[in-house]
């Protein structure tokens, strides 16, 4: 008999007249101290599912089918009363969520947040209640657990907050976790460490992990068994070892097929530096005091020194806060800083706003998030004839909607795409417009902060695929941040590791992939490529 | 119209009543614009010895209908009515008063109940009620209008200025305004009042100085929050100027919050020359106005006629208008689910 039993479980929710039917008859069993991985892309109804084990739906704008039951421990949780599911939920089954910001009340401390399951379920109040969330938040590897008690959640950094997280789940042992993308919103480093210590607790206590994610990486690393979904359906099932060397379903080679692979295109030996900066430095005054006076500085990025060769990419590697988004802002002179900036010759940091305006059609950029880079309320063809007005390119309004079209394609859209406005597109198609609005003015240097982070594997794998296309045909120079060592892997030529605002290590990609010299590049590498902790000193909790 | 608009505009018509109260409070105005139509001392089209006249239009002298004197005619007086009934025909709007029209020929000493000729009855100086109505319903509306477009003007582009440069511009400003809302309204009209004839402009003028700050701190934040979006960012990548920015990329943002706002906005400019209006400091005397009538209805309890009209007709109006505010907060709502 497994602990719980998912017979044909489908979900749909009604708006008006649309109905969405967002999971389509799923069944699987999960045992007593198992890791059971539900791995798809986003919107592949993976979420849904975990949510309705626990009826966490917005019912009744959800709503289940008459076949479906999800029976745990002998009771039925499909339709069942609010005082059965108060019961179970956070006590026999918890749930980690995806991201820590949000998923802690930030008015309250976390003393309060771990003792209120604490006081729910096991009427544990005063300092029974205390020692055992001081015993709690040590487990999850909490520094200063003590002294900690008192914090409020901005106070820890992101992956502190999913510790703190996992100690709610855990507080009153539940037989079943389930963690819902739980390392998604964090640095890799931090991800192996999250990772592990799921690993470790469930050896402990012996629970049923159902791990959420659309990581490949970490579903061979943690999983005994894995369920692929796909349109709210499962695929594929079964023994990790068994899918991942012996795949069926199309959808799971193409899952597999997917991650990010290959080598940048070969450097052009005659390549000149396109862009230099000596010691360049983004320092934000910290101002204290009635007076406000200027009592220190973060140093954002602390004097950089770096070199760019027309055609080439260099990739910038770190975690947050390292400082590497702020050089590439000030770079493209976005934000203020001191120190030299060349560009082909010619010293940005000397141009006003002004004079700086003609070369900005050289100088372009792609942001992380392709949900805010694009105006909400301006056509496909409008954002991307903005940089041709402003700079007076293109000929006329046939001619501009011809080149616009072009474009479309070669960053593979859809033509028919340029009357369409950007909610009606997907994450990575987005991310094609705003490349395609960069690639308009023919840039000769390309800043590309994170442009996959936020996308699905197979997505990534096709987003890689492009740029280092447009590069060997347009010769652009790229200067690519990322935290994911395996995409930078995948396009740069260079690297270069920052921590802190300054650089760690850099030169050319291969030797650094080869032999890392610092330990931070080396924990960094560790975490990326196999979710494993090195060199623990040498990064952040 | 995008996919969004439409939504928007589904949502609206899905709350009933605002939609209905936009329909009616529509025809209200629409037909005040056109008050000298319903209601004018003048007929709307005179025959006279086989030529048409158009009084509305046109002044005429009583020589044009036969009389003696080249002064202006007086179409309410018998003598001339009957001439002119005798050589053709007149044909009158539908409450033959204007908004200062004084019916001499009142049953009772006036004010006067409502009755067949006056059907809201007269106010204290025989003037018909009904009449004076549609003429302060349109120049209220009309004053309010005017307000809160010209304020919204000035306050959204005041909340850009400061919310997109932040900084020293936001701060100097903010105190200013700090300063600025601290300035007395009410004593101010009363002194200016006694220097100088306030018009319909002037009070225009001076309420405008207070009012449009009422939606600067609402675009301020709205501006302060999109300035970092990564669309402004890229958008100062391309070398796209920062009124450009403004103007396409943040501006369409805030908008909606400043059109949500709108007709509460409305319903308080309307209010406000009401209750100047019924204080004495507002529209010059004589002029017709619902405040105006009801200071009168306040000074005569025993005609509860004024009263009752102008607090019904008061009462309908702002409901209208808040009604259509909550449908177009409904339109506006991103998570509306009808």
């Amino acid at each position: 008999m497994a602990l719980l039993a998912m017979k044909d479980l489908t979900v749909t929710f009604t708006s008006g007249d649309a109905r969405v039917e967002a999971v389509k008859g799923v069944t699987f069993d999960l045992d007593k101290g198992e890791t059971l991985a539900l791995v798809g892309e986003s919107g592949s109804g993976k979420s849904v599912t975990a949510l309705s084990i626990l009826q966490l739906l917005p019912y009744p704008a959800a709503s289940h089918g008459a076949q479906s039951s999800i029976r745990f421990d002998n009771r039925e949780l499909v339709r069942a009363s609010e005082a059965t599911l108060r019961d179970i939920r956070g006590n026999r089954i918890a749930i980690v969520f995806q991201e820590p910001m949000t998923s802690l009340n930030p008015l309250h401390t976390i003393e309060k947040q771990v003792a209120e399951t604490l006081h729910l379920h096991k009427g544990l109040s005063g300092a029974a209640a205390r020692a055992r969330v001081i015993e709690l938040l040590k487990l999850v590897g909490l520094p200063e657990a003590e002294s900690r008690l008192g914090a409020y959640p901005h106070q820890l950094s992101g992956g502190q907050r999913q510790r703190v997280m996992i100690a709610m789940a855990l507080a009153n042992e539940p037989d079943i976790l389930i963690a819902d993308e739980p390392t998604t919103a964090l640095d890799v480093t931090i991800q192996a460490q999250i990772l592990k210590l799921l690993k470790d607790l469930q050896a402990r206590f012996g629970m049923a992990l159902l791990l959420i994610t659309h990581d490949l990486t970490i579903v061979r690393k943690m999983a005994d068994r894995v369920l692929v979904m796909t349109e709210g359906a499962i695929v594929e099932r079964g023994n990790t070892a068994d899918v991942f060397d012996h795949p069926q379903h199309a959808y799971t080679k193409k899952l597999l097929a997917a991650e990010p692979k290959g080598l940048p295109p070969p450097r052009r030996i005659e390549a000149k530096p396109l862009v230099e900066t000596r010691s360049l430095r983004v320092w934000f005054p910290i101002k204290t005091g009635l007076l406000r006076r200027t009592t220190g500085y973060i140093k954002a990025v602390d004097g950089i020194d770096l070199t760019l060769r027309a055609g080439e990419t260099l990739g910038v590697v770190g975690e947050s806060g390292s400082g590497k988004t702020t050089l590439g802002l000030a770079l493209l002179r976005l934000i203020d800083s001191q120190g030299e900036i060349v560009f082909d010759g010619r010293r940005l940091d000397r141009l006003s706003g002004k004079a700086m305006r003609p070369l900005r059609r050289e100088l372009q950029v792609v942001f992380q998030d392709p949900y805010s880079s694009l105006s909400p309320r301006l056509s496909i063809a409008q954002i991307i004839e903005e940089g041709l007005k402003v700079h007076k390119l293109g000929g006329n309004a046939k001619e501009r909607r011809a080149e616009i079209e072009r474009l479309l394609k070669e960053v593979g859209l859809d033509p028919s795409a340029a009357d369409r406005y950007p909610h009606e597109f997907s994450g990575g198609q987005r991310q094609r417009v705003a490349l395609a609005r960069a690639l308009v003015l023919k840039p000769r240097f390309l800043l590309l902060d994170e442009p996959t982070s936020a996308l699905d594997m197979s997505v990534q794998a096709q987003m890689v695929e492009l740029l280092r296309d447009l590069q060997a045909r347009h010769g652009i120079a790229y200067l690519f941040i990322s935290h994911d060592l395996r995409v930078v892997k995948a396009l740069a030529h260079d690297i270069m590791v920052m921590k802190d605002g300054k650089v760690v290590e850099s030169g050319p990609a291969a030797t650094i992939f080869a032999a890392p010299k610092t330990a931070y590049t080396r924990a960094l590498m560790a975490a990326a490529f196999d979710i494993a902790i090195a060199e623990p000193q040498a990064v952040g909790t | 119209m995008t996919p969004l608009t439409r939504r928007r505009l589904q949502n609206f018509r899905a709350n009933r009543r605002g939609y209905w109260s936009l329909w009616l409070f529509l025809a209200l105005f629409v037909a005040s614009l056109f008050a000298e139509f319903i209601a004018n001392d003048q007929p709307l089209l005179v025959r006279y010895d086989g030529h048409f006249y158009f009084p509305i239009f046109a002044d005429y002298t009583e020589s044009d209908f036969g009389g003696d004197l080249p002064i202006a005619a007086d179409y309410r007086d018998p003598d001339l009515a009957k001439r002119i009934d005798a050589h053709g025909f007149m044909i009158w709007p539908l409450i033959p008063f204007g908004d200062n029209t004084i019916n001499y020929n009142l049953p009772s000493p006036a004010p006067s109940p409502p009755d067949k000729v006056d059907w809201l009855g007269t106010d204290n100086q025989g003037r018909d009620v009904l009449a004076r109505l549609i003429y302060g319903f349109r120049i209220s509306v009309l004053f309010g209008l005017t307000l809160t477009i010209v304020s919204s003007i000035i306050g959204v582009a005041a909340g850009a200025i400061q919310g997109y440069y932040g900084g020293l511009v936001d701060i100097s400003f903010q105190r200013f305004m700090e300063v600025w809302a601290g300035l007395p309204v009410l004593y101010l009209l009363i002194i200016l009042s006694s220097i100088i004839a306030p018009n319909f402009w002037w009070l225009l003028i001076i309420m405008l100085l207070f009012s449009w700050m009422s939606l600067v701190d609402l675009v301020r934040a709205e501006f302060l929050r999109a300035r970092n979006f990564d669309y402004v960012r890229a958008a100062r990548a391309l070398g796209v100027g920062n009124p450009t920015i403004i103007w396409r990329h943040v501006l369409p943002n805030a908008m909606v919050a400043t059109l949500t706002f709108l007709p509460f906005i409305l319903n308080g400019s309307i209010t406000t020359l009401t209750s100047l209006d019924f204080l004495g400091f507002g529209l010059p005397p004589g002029s017709p106005s619902l405040g105006e009538l009801l200071a009168e209805g306040k000074d005569n309890l025993q005609a509860p006629w004024l009263g009752l009209t102008a607090f019904f007709v008061l009462a309908v109006m702002l409901s209208l208008l808040i009604f259509i505010g909550e449908a177009v907060r409904d339109a506006f709502d991103p998570r509306k689910v009808r």
